[in-house]
């Protein structure tokens, strides 16, 4: 465990690591696939040592059923894959989202779809805001685009899974997995007593009445009733939405991006000010919740909007969604396969802008 | 009632509330040997159940322990996240062929090379009973269902698989046992099964694992009585019953051998 304050220089998958060990994560549950073998590997060295609990599974699926039983027995309990891998996690998270249990699943996506490459992408957006498995569940998920935000953000990922019994996503890329940055370390909660009854885990029913954690409702109007509970409790979760605004009070035009697509396009709107160019930018960190309510906000302020991503355009439908009362988006889609620069996004934010440089 | 006295109670552990299985299927008798050797270990306090999917999955509702729902298959690598979160626990798996040994497969085999410290208790009545009689890794060669309707082929369609031969192989596995339910007398060597299957992991040794052999009478189109003349005539030639490994057996051999 951390020295609370100590600084680091790590790799924003071990900070992924540290994070999750400081805020006391009792149980691990991973299969290698790249880019996020440093996460099971750190792992596997740290947690025995600490007493906790690592498996390396037999498969993505059996990893993420490992979680489902774990976050079943109200411990924190956590896997990690990279994006095929994360499809073969979709069963048991729409099972963890449907039985209402605290889990937290790291992506730290690649290119797509199919085999794709092993570089970094965000062409998993739908699948983890809309939802890659069956049936009517979200997840919240949170999008860090700092190395010190990944170590921050899986911290509160636990907190915000037991707050909803919920399932959480951590969803990075292969630039916040694979890059170094100082850290600086918080304080460690220690692990999570494993003893504590909270009212609807799993502990052996002892002389109370036993309990029963499932998704199947087939009684007349069953699952109605437990749907609407969800959408309520889904709505719930806006109290919880996270985001960073850079310079937007006087843009003409701000760039919506998450991310590491949205730590770039900062460069590059740090670079347009200093030529006197009003942008902006806008960054969601938590994608479910989506920010709406903000860029509702800023939109009905007269102002223009860019969504960049590093995909063909998906998260763009929620930022129209959000703004459609007051404005539109326009799109630059930086695709998959290399690393932007700052560089590559002046000219479409020029072009957003109407100018021509 | 034997002068004034009851000759056959319900298991504490077991709800008082009609089953859902249809007349002459024996989830019903497999469940009440799971039911009775939890108590007689009194296990209902620590015990923690995988529900299954099929017609097992409804021994959440007739089992009064804690309980979690697993998808299609995964029962074991639920039990091992349950088990690992959870040492104290004694946590078992209680799931049909189709689920085990077919989609299943992979979790079943990894979770008992392991050697995960949990019970699996195995249903095996060679068909897909809940979603309507179609073609299970068990299903007996020219035994017809619904989506073999021609009787299953081995040329094209494999031949049945032996679950326990498999999981006795396993280096993890510390009790595997075939038994069937068609007879008072095979029931009685069910029982002692199923508490070794149970004892194996609560006293460490790893995993415990016992295949029941169970009509469908229903999906068979048969009566019970003509069901059961097939586990004996049909099934057991072709799933031989018997412990296929017991370490606390060799164990206590080996301990008789030091003592001499």
């Amino acid at each position: 465990m951390s020295t609370p304050g100590e600084r680091v220089l790590i790799k924003g998958n071990e900070a992924i690591c540290r994070g999750a060990v400081d805020a006391g994560c009792q149980c691990f549950f991973g299969y290698p696939i790249t880019p996020q073998n440093d996460i099971p590997e750190y792992m596997s060295k740290v947690m025995p040592n600490l007493g906790r609990v690592f498996v390396q599974a037999e498969s993505e699926v059996a990893a993420a059923n490992m979680l489902l039983g774990a976050a079943a027995c109200g411990v924190r309990a956590m896997t990690s894959s990279s994006s095929p891998g994360i499809s073969l996690k979709q069963e048991a998270i729409s099972y963890m989202g449907g039985t209402e249990l605290p889990a937290v699943i790291v992506n730290i996506s690649r290119g797509g779809p199919g085999l794709g490459d092993i570089g970094p992408s965000q062409g998993d957006y739908y699948q983890a805001v809309k939802g890659g498995g069956h049936g009517d569940y979200r997840q919240l998920v949170l999008a860090p685009g700092t190395v010190q935000e990944a170590y921050d953000l899986i911290g509160k990922a636990f907190d915000l899974a037991f707050a909803y019994r919920n399932p959480v996503m951590l969803l990075g890329d292969a630039i916040i997995g694979q890059m170094m940055e100082p850290v600086t370390l918080g304080t460690s909660s220690g692990p999570t007593r494993v003893d504590q009854d909270l009212g609807w885990n799993l502990m052996g029913k002892g002389d109370r009445a036993p309990r029963l954690l499932k998704s199947l409702h087939l009684t007349d109007g069953a699952l109605a009733g437990h749907n609407i509970r969800l959408r309520d409790k889904y709505a719930s979760m806006e109290r919880d939405v996270l985001f960073e605004n850079f310079l937007v009070d006087d843009a003409e035009l701000i760039v919506v991006a998450f991310g590491s697509i949205g730590r770039i396009a900062k460069s590059t709107i740090r670079k347009l000010r200093a030529s006197g160019k009003k942008v902006g930018l806008h960054r969601p960190i938590t994608l479910f919740p989506f920010p709406s309510r903000e860029l509702d906000k800023l939109a009905s302020g007269g102002r223009r909007f860019l969504t960049i991503e590093h995909n063909l355009g998906q998260m763009v439908d929620d930022v129209r969604l959000a703004v459609r009362k007051h404005a539109d988006s326009d799109f630059y889609g930086h695709m998959p396969g290399n690393l932007p620069t700052p560089e590559d996004f002046e000219q479409p934010i020029l072009a957003a802008l109407g100018v021509n440089s | 009632m034997k002068n004034g006295k009851a000759a056959f109670t319900l298991p504490g552990v077991l709800a008082d509330v009609p089953t859902h299985y249809c007349p002459g299927c024996q989830h019903g008798v497999a469940q009440r040997l799971v039911a009775e050797c939890l108590d007689e270990l009194a296990l209902s306090e620590k015990a923690i159940c995988i529900g299954s999917i099929g017609c097992s999955v409804f021994i959440y509702n007739y089992l009064m322990v804690d309980c979690v729902e697993a998808p299609h298959g995964r029962a074991p690598a639920v039990a091992t996240g349950v088990k690992r979160a959870r040492p104290e626990a004694a946590v078992f798996t209680y799931q049909g062929d189709g689920d085990l040994a077919s989609i299943g497969m992979a979790e079943t085999m990894h979770c008992a090379n392991r050697g995960e410290r949990v019970t699996i208790v195995f249903v095996n009545n060679t068909v897909y009973g809940m979603t309507g009689g179609q073609m299970a890794p068990t299903t007996m060669v020219g035994q017809r269902t619904t989506t073999c309707p021609g009787g299953r082929c081995a040329d094209s369609e494999g031949e049945p698989i032996r679950m326990t031969e498999i999981i006795a192989s396993l280096g993890g596995t510390a009790y595997a046992a075939r038994v069937a339910v068609d007879s008072v007398k095979n029931v009685r060597a069910a029982k002692k099964a199923v508490r070794r299957a149970f004892e194996a992991p609560l006293n460490n040794l790893g995993l415990g694992f016992v295949e029941i052999l169970a009509t469908c009478p229903t999906n068979w189109k048969m009566t019970p009585v003509q069901a059961n003349k097939r586990i004996a005539e049909e099934l057991i030639p072709y799933f031989p019953l018997g412990t296929y490994k017991d370490l606390a057996a060799r164990e206590a051999v080996d301990e008789r051998e030091v003592g001499r």
